[in-house]
């Protein structure tokens, strides 16, 4: 072997063990890692007790009420398996909206109701015009109404 | 017609080559990067979701791919430098260093200006925006380390291995949103396609191409200069017109 093909050896044998060092350690710290947990890994009771720790999800659509304070918010967290009911004193973002994902920390009280301090909204990685946001959400309406007969509903008519 | 590519190896033919070659990039670079923006700033539909303040991506994603891609260049050049022994490949590899390091800050730092407004934090301790900012440090301590020490050749070797085993964070960088539950969202350009609009897509990617030719041109003229501080004690250097004058 020649020192060249030995230093070329020796470089690819160094990332490759270093890589697996780094995936292991990935790997083992897998839930650290993350930033969120999703309401079934609370559920599971995989989330840090009686700690603060971060809950992600979407904001269940019809869940959001304001209270009379204007400040105070309940909503709910869904994964579309489990649902974790959240209440936050603050002002949302922009983004915060029925059906979008949605980042929460906080701690769970003793009626399983996660008190946030912080809420930070989460988009997708779609980028559109509105009038093609439109566009699908008509046609995914017509969908709907497609398999539901008789049920039309009056804000996207089919088309004619 | 044979050329001999080797013979552009050599840091005294490859200093005329790349003086003689960075006009091809820079302007282009210029033109495009004015296209582009223009694009993306006023021909560019408005999102349905993020509305205006979408449009930091046509800055913010360019810079955020080519501060990996120059990583992963930068330690193939200082791996060829190890191998093989060739002065240039390591000069290179010194000459990428700072461009990279500045698009890694450009990333983070449009990133934070694009997070408030619609995440609603400047920073959040996610694998995407995390392994990002080691990127930036791993560029920030190759420099440093190459600067340290005197003699070029080990300074060259040191920095070699650093570069060569940082570049694990890169596909760390990459795959962090699918592997981990993040903030920052998934990739909207994949193999089976880009979530996009067409005008925001041809935007996005005329900046990138700018952003590639204006990374090619700053290396060439920075590794010009670094191979003038290395051969200073040559003689060809002191033949240079503009050393002489």
């Amino acid at each position: 072997m020649t020192p060249r093909q030995k230093r070329l050896g020796f470089i690819v044998a160094g990332v490759v063990l270093v890589a697996a060092a780094v995936g292991l350690v990935l790997y083992a710290l897998k839930n650290n890692v993350s930033l969120y947990f999703t309401p079934t890994q609370v559920f599971d009771k995989e989330a840090p007790q009686g700690r603060n720790f971060r809950i992600g999800g979407l904001v269940e659509p019809g869940s959001v009420k304001r209270e009379t304070d204007g400040l105070t918010v309940n909503f709910n967290i869904t994964d579309n398996h489990k649902v974790m009911p959240v209440v936050y004193k603050g002002i949302l973002p922009d983004l915060f909206k029925e059906g979008k994902g949605v980042v929460a920390q906080g701690k769970l009280d003793e009626a399983n109701v996660f008190r946030a301090d912080e809420v930070l909204a989460k988009h997708d990685e779609n980028y559109m015009p509105p009038e093609a946001a439109d566009a699908l959400k008509k046609a995914e309406a017509a969908k709907a109404n497609a398999m539901q007969p008789g049920s039309a509903s009056a804000e996207y008519p089919v088309a004619k | 017609m044979a050329i001999n590519w080797f013979k552009y190896s050599a840091p005294s033919t490859f200093y005329g080559l790349a003086g003689k070659l960075i006009p091809f990039f820079a302007w282009p670079a210029v033109l495009l990067f004015a296209i582009g923006l223009y694009i993306g700033f006023f021909v560019a539909p408005t999102d349905a979701v993020q509305s205006e303040a979408y449009r930091i991506i046509f800055i913010h994603v360019p810079a955020s791919i080519l501060s990996m891609f120059i990583y992963l260049i930068m330690a193939g050049y200082a791996a060829l430098g190890l191998i093989f022994n060739t002065r240039l490949s390591s000069m290179m590899a010194q000459a990428l260093a700072p461009t990279g390091a500045l698009f890694a800050f450009i990333s983070l730092w449009t990133g934070a200006l694009w997070g408030k407004p619609m995440w609603g934090a400047w920073w959040v301790w996610d694998a995407r925006l995390t392994s990002e900012l080691i990127l930036l440090f791993l560029y920030l301590g190759f420099i440093a380390l190459q600067a340290s020490i005197e003699d070029p050749r080990r300074a060259d070797k040191a920095a070699a291995l650093l570069a060569i085993v940082g570049s694990v964070n890169v596909p760390i960088i990459y795959f962090s949103v699918k592997w981990w539950n993040t903030l920052h969202q998934g990739a909207t350009i994949k193999m089976s396609g880009t979530s996009m609009h067409v005008a925001m897509q041809q935007a996005m990617f005329i900046v990138l191409v700018a952003c590639w030719l204006y990374v090619i041109a700053v290396a060439l003229a920075r590794v010009r200069s670094i191979i003038l501080e290395r051969e200073r004690n040559t003689q060809w250097v002191n033949e240079l017109k503009e050393v002489q004058s």
